[in-house]
């Protein structure tokens, strides 16, 4: 690449970014920061922007899956149509509303165990003691573990005839048969709900403790000698500290939690008691290739997380601001 | 012995008995599939906690099996992949929006963050048709396009956020002798970016061993598969004679690796986790 020399050398300091506005070197530099952020967008155009317009199209036609091209426009019949007397369509299917209530479920019961045990573990971490580092490093390997695998960990470790945990839970005395945790209706959700925390319980607690180790010491010390309970410092000091910390660890989490497929295909294949709208969808568009009618499916799930992502957007705000 | 120090000594013992918990619960599944995996399938069904023998048999009959090889070799190519992909994208795409300030930034950055936050599932019938298109299904060329639409984001992201941290100083120096951007990336910046890339590259990389849905989908045949999809789809006689003994062997396969990986660079990879959370 060649190397223009420039006329104008800019003025050094902190009113630099504003000293050489209109010069052509700041012309420059903004030419080849377009340029530099080029290939990126248009990977993300490639593998983003245009397939979500292109599911957002499908969901408007009758596409299957071994021809996308041919797909004809049906409007919203795939989301709402009425025929011979009866309405049809997702919005009727009392499957996709099964999988609806299981994914909002399952995102709330997990992100809030996360949260609790998140930040004990946090706070545990957060103690000076001895083989700490070594205590950190075994809480990260959930984290570590790719979800396919603590997921059939788990099914092995949850195994109705032959799984530890029913042994043991048998031979504490506390059931009387084994049970099915991945088959039953009752205790699948339980089941895929506990698999998820324990894997995602660290991530929570990392956070968590990145805020914990940037708190000022001397309100502590101030509490200490004013000999207030530790439990109430915790709720009115540290807990008030770490909130915007906490809400960042779980927007994120709630978005993925949403969004669950890995750990609910493996354990629980496309059970109905534990089907999540991601599952619904896949089994739509792969399974039946009904492309049409999953994209509508894709669509709203979309339309659920977008919400999501505008509210994260707008308690985030601030920070962004600040930022800039 | 006092009052005082007897609540002192049963505090202490009930601080580690705590840790000692949380300990068990992070590491037992995981000691317990490496167990499993070291048992003799006759062994199989009887429930034990430590080992008496050790029989790699499982493990030998994972790794005569072809098409399991064919997937890790698999995981390493579009991993590795990915990786280098997202960090070149990424660290141009970070000197521009941490670096310089230009019209259209902020819009930028916000749809980086909005792509970040995508299900996957969303964009899995157009990303098909792409693919197909591209005539990539059922290739790990096709899963390496994919993988960036949540590796990219993350990555510039991340990358931005330490690009902003580096002095003014720096840069102003090499526009005096007149570099161009592109020097003043690969010689002021690459240098000092070094530490940032590990951490994200080595998220980016765990991020692409562990992915799923798209590896599921996206490949049909057993020599084009991940190793996710591979230890999901192995199937014995029925749903209920799963072959307990060669999946735990090949799950603690593709784990170690990553575990340590963790070990060693557990302070990378907080610092980056933190950085694209807490920062973000």
């Amino acid at each position: 690449m060649s190397t223009p020399v420039t006329e104008r050398a800019p003025r050094v300091g902190r009113s630099s970014a504003a000293g050489y506005r209109g010069t052509k070197v700041r012309r420059q530099r903004v030419r080849a920061a377009w340029l530099f952020l080029a290939p990126m967008l248009v990977a993300l155009t490639l593998v983003a922007g245009w397939p979500l317009l292109r599911t957002f199209y499908f969901s408007f036609t009758d596409a299957s899956l071994s021809d996308t091209a041919g797909a004809a426009f049906i409007g919203i019949e795939n989301y709402l149509v009425y025929d011979d007397g009866a309405w049809y369509g997702l919005l009727t299917d009392p499957v996709w509303w099964t999988s609806v209530w299981n994914t909002l479920y399952f995102s709330v019961v997990s992100v809030s165990l996360e949260v609790v045990f998140g930040i004990i573990v946090a706070l545990l971490l957060n103690a000076e003691f001895k083989g700490r580092m070594l205590v950190r490093a075994a809480v990260l390997i959930p984290w570590a573990i790719p979800t396919i695998v603590s997921a059939k960990m788990w099914a092995w470790m949850l195994n109705d005839q032959f799984g530890i945990i029913n042994h043991l839970l048998m031979a504490l005395g506390i059931i009387d048969s084994p049970i099915a945790w991945t088959a039953s209706a009752t205790y699948s959700m339980w089941a895929v709900i506990m698999v998820d925390v324990w894997k995602t319980i660290p991530f929570v607690a990392l956070l968590v403790l990145a805020a914990l180790q940037m708190l000022p010491k001397d309100c502590y010390e101030a509490a200490e000698v004013d000999g207030i309970h530790p439990v109430k410092v915790f709720f009115r000091v540290t807990l008030p500290l770490i909130t915007p910390a906490l809400l960042v660890a779980v927007i994120f989490r709630l978005l993925d939690a949403l969004r669950v497929f890995d750990v609910i295909y493996v354990l629980t294949s496309n059970s109905t008691s534990t089907m999540t709208m991601s599952i619904y969808a896949r089994q739509q568009l792969v399974e039946f290739q009904d492309v049409g009618y999953g994209s509508a499916a894709s669509t709203l799930l979309f339309l659920i997380i977008a919400l999501a992502v505008v509210i994260y957007l707008y308690l985030g705000r601030r920070q962004l601001g600040v930022d800039q | 012995m006092n009052q005082y120090q007897l609540t002192k000594l049963a505090k202490r013992v009930g601080f580690y008995a705590l840790i000692a918990v949380v300990m068990v619960y992070a590491i037992f599944p995981f000691y317990y599939a490496v167990i499993t995996s070291l048992k003799p399938s006759s062994d199989l069904f009887r429930v034990d906690f430590w080992l008496s023998t050790v029989d790699f048999g499982n493990y030998v009959q994972i790794f005569t099996q072809k098409s399991f090889v064919r997937a890790i070799l698999n995981s390493i190519i579009v991993s590795l992949s990915v990786v280098f992909i997202a960090l070149l994208l990424g660290i141009t795409a970070s000197y521009a929006l941490g670096r310089v300030r230009f019209r259209g930034r902020t819009t930028v950055m916000l749809v980086i963050l909005g792509v970040s936050m995508f299900p996957q599932v969303a964009v899995l019938s157009g990303l098909f048709e792409v693919i197909r298109g591209l005539g990539l299904y059922n290739n790990p060329a096709g899963l390496i396009l994919s993988y960036t639409i949540f590796t990219l984001p993350f990555t510039v992201w991340v990358l931005t956020t330490f690009m902003k941290q580096l002095p003014m100083e720096l840069e102003e120096a090499a526009i005096m002798d007149g570099a161009t951007p592109w020097v003043t990336i690969t010689k002021v910046f690459l240098p000092l970016m070094w530490p940032a890339m590990a951490t994200t590259g080595l998220l980016a990389f765990i991020a692409a061993w562990n992915e799923f849905l798209f590896a599921l989908t996206f490949t049909l045949t057993d020599d084009q598969r991940t190793v996710p999809v591979a230890i999901a789809l192995i199937s014995g006689g029925s749903q209920h004679e799963l072959p307990w003994g060669p999946i735990m062997a090949a799950s603690v396969t593709v784990t170690v690796p990553l575990v340590i990986l963790v070990m060693i660079f557990q302070k990378r990879i907080v610092s980056g986790l933190t950085a694209g959370a807490v920062k973000g």
